[in-house]
């Protein structure tokens, strides 16, 4: 995964639960690309046709809050977003998203609105808004985390190394 | 030793290690439990891990539950996959209509207080109704607890929730869970341990005791621990071993007063917008439903039954009920209650999930609005994103059903 990318911003708001992310309906297959074409249906019905590979997006308090689909991550990475960005994420939705290597930022104090270009260097944790010029540091992921979306999820992390390490490497 | 919670002391001894909040570690897993719409993506990925069988075939449960029976051939495909599985690696299926994987779990003796239990599915903690140390977690964890026998967790701080007081007559476990979460907030317990306890919780039944820790996940809780004060279950256990140690740490505490609570009705779209029945009376409801793994047991059928008793379902008022279990709708056949609610114009759905999250039996209309004893009313949960849904007690809900809109059921017990 490269370390450093960039991206159009996707903002929205608060609590946005699993369900508007990829609606229950729509959660049991093996078929990756059919959750990817409902991926925020319920939130923004124009999503799919807006984004574009590598698309950033950015949220408020909470995001992914509710259900442990796995399903929620999946879609947003298959669609083809580069990173979520948010104030805080639900539990849950954060570790889903680590293991199956979307990356995802906690900041708090990130200002985006839809359309501003945002620049992502996941080895120092910084994330910049290059439309308006601010920088901002993302919240420390424990060193058992960075590893896992090092190796691109924790299935590769796993086939390498057997067993979980607390410390980096 | 410094003092610790109930989830510090759980964790410490499946770590060989004493942990307090904040600390990272590893920890051994008692059992696992995995559902159609999470089971399908774990196994795939536990097979490119490299995995044969799980770590602990005996306590690793699979369950058709959410989308069951299959409504079709993509699903049916799904359900073959999980039956492949089992068969292939000794690990335990519970078949499409057995009922609600948490029901299960906890009805079947699958899990026991003090263990570790990860389930992957959202409201697996509501084990921690008999003080297990239960969480959800998604497909690909799943997959890993699967090799490893193990996982890697940040040690929760707790919030202690003390609900004072007795509850009063018509006020359910239900009302106050959902008073609980609109106290908290959709989010207040994010990252962290909730332990619940006081004068209102120790007179509860095991089953009321499941709806409340159910609700955990909704203010965000890692884990939701009922104190064992007045827990009852049909075997021994340790009571110190999730009681949490005195003087233990906790990063909040909170208090509501149980004497003072009315009927709750989370309006939609999130489950904290909890407010007093009183506030809605007189709402339109075009569908009700009684079920799924919060109210959709024995208890919560009787309560529908009494009110329901004698009387019918309101002209343009559809009333679905799915037991939690078909052991519960075996239950209600033979004390009555399944005729009760039949004659008074109930449908009776398969044991499942399905209409809660969805997937399929009882899709609400455009507009409709529906009170359901579920535990979740965002946007499209039950398969409409037109649809508006509201969350109450089985009581509250079997009252408005017979009203056709939201009514104070101490009005129609009374009569």
């Amino acid at each position: 995964m490269a370390s450093t990318f960039r991206g159009r911003a996707h903002v929205y708001g608060n609590d946005i639960d699993t369900d508007r992310i990829i609606a229950g309906k729509y959660t049991k297959t093996l078929d990756l690309q059919s959750l990817a074409d409902h991926v925020l249906e319920d939130l923004d019905p124009e999503f799919r046709s807006k984004l574009v590979k590598g698309d950033v997006l950015v949220a408020g308090d909470n995001f992914g809050c509710g259900s442990s689909r796995e399903q929620a991550p999946v879609a947003l990475k298959v669609a083809g977003v580069s990173a979520v960005i948010a104030k805080y994420f639900a539990r849950i939705f954060f570790r889903n998203a680590i293991n199956i290597g979307l990356p995802v930022l906690e900041v708090p104090d990130l200002e985006a609105a839809s359309g501003d270009e945002i620049e992502v260097d996941l080895e120092s944790g910084t994330v910049r808004n290059l439309t308006k010029g601010t920088s901002h540091n993302a919240a420390q992921m424990p060193p058992v985390m960075i590893s896992i979306l090092a190796e691109g999820g924790l299935v590769a992390y796993l086939a390498k190394h057997g067993t979980y390490r607390l410390a980096a490497g | 030793m410094a003092a610790q919670t109930v989830t510090e002391k759980i964790l410490s001894r499946h770590a060989g290690k004493a942990l307090h909040a904040g600390d990272l570690a590893i920890v051994d897993v008692d059992a696992a439990m995995l559902t159609d719409t999470t089971a399908p993506l774990a196994i795939k990925a536990f097979r490119e891990m490299g995995g044969k069988a799980p770590w602990n075939p005996a306590r690793t449960f699979l369950v058709i539950d959410h989308a069951a029976p299959a409504p079709n051939e993509r699903i049916a495909r799904l359900h073959d996959l999980m039956r492949e599985f089992v068969r292939e690696t000794g690990s335990t299926l519970y078949e499409a209509g057995t009922g609600i994987c948490h029901q299960l779990m906890i009805q079947d003796d699958r899990v026991r207080p003090g263990e570790t239990f990860f389930g992957a599915d959202s409201h697996t903690c509501t084990y921690g109704a008999l003080g297990a140390f239960a969480t959800g977690v998604g497909s690909t964890d799943l997959a890993a607890i699967m090799l490893t026998g193990k996982t890697w967790l940040k040690v929760p701080p707790t919030i202690r929730m003390e609900v004072s007081g007795r509850l009063n007559p018509g006020v359910e476990a239900k009302d106050l869970a959902l008073a609980m979460v609109g106290t908290l907030g959709i989010a207040g317990a994010t990252y962290q341990a909730v332990e619940i306890c006081g004068e209102a919780i120790r007179p509860l039944s095991l089953d009321e005791r499941m709806t409340i820790a159910n609700l955990g996940i909704e203010m965000g809780a890692k884990v939701a621990v009922l104190h064992p004060e007045g827990l009852e279950l049909p075997y021994p256990f340790d009571a110190d071993a999730i009681r949490p140690d005195p003087g233990a740490p906790y990063v909040r505490r909170v208090e509501i007063d149980g004497s003072a609570l009315r009927p709750q009705i989370s309006k939609p779209p999130m489950p904290d917008n909890a407010v007093p029945i009183d506030e809605l009376l007189g709402t339109p409801v075009h569908y009700a439903f009684i079920g799924t793994c919060v109210n959709g047991r024995l208890r919560d059928l009787r309560a529908a039954a009494r009110i329901l008793a004698g009387r019918k379902v309101a002209p343009g008022v559809r009333l679905l009920i799915a037991p939690a279990s078909r052991q519960v709708f075996l239950d209600a056949a033979r004390d009555g209650t399944l005729a009760t609610l039949t004659e008074a114009g109930a449908s009776f759905l398969p044991s499942g999930c399905g209409p809660c999250v969805g997937t399929h039996n009882g899709v609400p209309g455009d507009g409709e609005t529906v009170l359901s004893t579920a535990n979740r009313n965002f946007k499209g949960r039950m398969g409409n994103p037109q649809a508006q849904i509201y969350l109450a007690s089985p009581t509250v809900v079997a009252a408005a059903a017979v009203a056709g809109c939201i009514v104070d059921p101490s009005e129609l017990v009374g009569e």
